[in-house]
């Protein structure tokens, strides 16, 4: 049996791990490459790095007393992660051209994720399906809420509205060549109030291709609560971070309810 | 050593990464004349079944590969896509002739879209045969990471090493001879998959 996904996502801002909440407030965690050490080690199936860097200045930030080395760039936390990490790495954030892809994926990337450039110019994700093949293209989608029963997807870090119903546009980026939808919710981004279930459940029953549902996690019921709307794989961010075994706790939880996971 | 083959698909740095970690002796190289320095070939590939033969064919590697593994029986592992060129046709894209080692055709999953959805992408469990033996002798789990919407159907059920199941049973590994392939990703299939690589570099 195909096992439901427990992947980690990874916020990286200038080189530094970070928890959002609402697409607004970020918190400085600490070096990726611990975090990676450790979710290697506590049976995560998947990583995902999201670089959300509106700037491109890396070391300035970081700790100058860290134990760890300074990265510059994300291609040498990819590179550096791949070292010690022996599992799928998804690479997002800031992806605008097939040369960045091509790099990325030679440094270790297993996935690259693209979210504005492919609303911008949606035929990148066809030439990135044609190039690395269907699964090696993840299509992120970033949803906000609006009104009651609507949603919309926005761009740029979540500042720019795109007018995009996200069933739409998840149904036009598989239909380009998109492997998987990472779907995040703007509003419950660091909420801890769980996924947002009829988002996830729309966009799920739209595409055929796996849905990776991101946004809200609060405690591991949560989880349980987003594959149950169909998604195929379940991600989360804030929640694994400050938390022994983080992802092993999840994964037993999950095995509990009767949920199918490696663990 | 073992030569990794770059041929512009994919994720060598992570197989080299696997191979490093079991204390390998590993070469990344587009050189076809570094195969004849090879003690074990590694055949990676992340991407479209097209490319991979034009970019195999292209960097002249066909010839060598043939010599080096068909004549020579230098070990050769084929991953994911480089396990899938082995066949004779595949059908991902455009119909495309593949290295037609092992006869059989690469296609896409023919399974039910509501439950199944492809690409396969994620952790499944594998079932191995007779044949499996060598390339998973000491695997404790035989769970392994697998991200494809392509999966070879070979004519000789005989070379199957392992099957798994997605809607449809369809192969997992295979081996003949010196010539192995493996559609999941053993280096990102963390202590089973490392396993796998390390009984083929001790094979």
């Amino acid at each position: 049996m195909l096992k439901k996904r427990l992947i980690v996502s990874l916020l990286l801002q200038n080189g530094q791990l970070v928890k959002s909440i609402g697409f607004r407030d970020y918190q400085i965690v600490g070096s990726p490459q611990i975090a990676i050490q450790f979710f290697n080690a506590w049976a995560a199936d998947e990583i995902i790095f999201l670089d959300i860097s509106t700037s491109r200045e890396y070391t300035d930030l970081v700790r100058k007393d860290s134990v760890f080395p300074e990265l510059s760039s994300l291609i040498e936390i990819v590179k550096n992660s791949a070292k010690t990490c022996f599992l799928p790495l998804t690479v997002g954030g800031g992806i605008r051209t097939i040369e960045q892809m091509h790099e990325l994926f030679s440094s270790g990337a297993d996935k690259i994720a693209i979210n504005t450039q492919a609303v911008r110019t949606p035929k990148l994700i066809t030439k990135a399906a044609e190039r690395f093949g269907n699964q090696a293209v993840v299509v992120s989608i970033d949803a906000r809420r609006k009104g009651t029963e609507k949603y919309e997807v926005f761009i740029d870090h979540g500042r720019e509205a795109t007018g995009f119903d996200p069933v739409d546009w998840a149904k036009k980026a598989e239909q380009r060549g998109a492997g998987e939808i990472l779907l995040n919710s703007i509003d419950q981004d660091g909420a801890l109030s769980g996924y947002d279930l009829p988002l996830i459940q729309g966009v799920s029953e739209a595409v055929t291709v796996p849905v990776i549902a991101l946004g809200g996690v609060g405690k591991w019921g949560h989880l349980i609560d987003g594959v149950k709307a169909g998604a195929s794989a379940v991600s989360a961010a804030n929640i694994f971070h400050f938390t022994e075994q983080s992802t092993r706790q999840a994964k037993k939880y999950m095995a509990n309810e009767g949920i199918d996971v490696r663990l | 050593m073992v030569v990794i083959i770059d041929y512009g698909m994919g994720n060598l740095f992570s197989v080299q990464n696997a191979l490093r970690a079991l204390n390998a002796d590993v070469l990344i190289s587009n050189k076809p004349e570094d195969l004849q320095k090879a003690d074990r070939i590694i055949l990676p590939g992340v991407g479209a079944f097209p490319d991979g033969m034009k970019n195999l064919k292209a960097s002249g590697f066909v010839s060598v590969l043939e010599e080096e593994v068909i004549k020579n029986k230098k070990p050769f592992l084929g991953i994911c896509l480089g396990m899938q060129v082995l066949a004779g046709i595949g059908e991902e894209h455009a119909r495309t002739e593949g290295l037609g080692w092992i006869p059989g055709i690469v296609r896409r999953f023919q399974v039910p879209e509501r439950g199944f959805r492809v690409p396969h992408v994620g952790w499944n469990d594998v079932v191995l045969t007779a044949a499996g033996k060598a390339l998973f002798a000491g695997v404790e789990q035989n769970v392994f990471y697998f991200v494809h919407s392509y999966h070879f159907v070979s004519d000789d059920t005989a070379v199957v090493a392992a099957w798994c199941n997605y809607g449809e049973r369809f192969v997992a590994a295979i081996h003949k001879d010196n010539i192995f392939g493996v559609q999941f990703h053993p280096e990102k299939s963390q202590k089973n998959g490392l396993k796998v690589l390390k009984n083929f570099l001790t094979c």
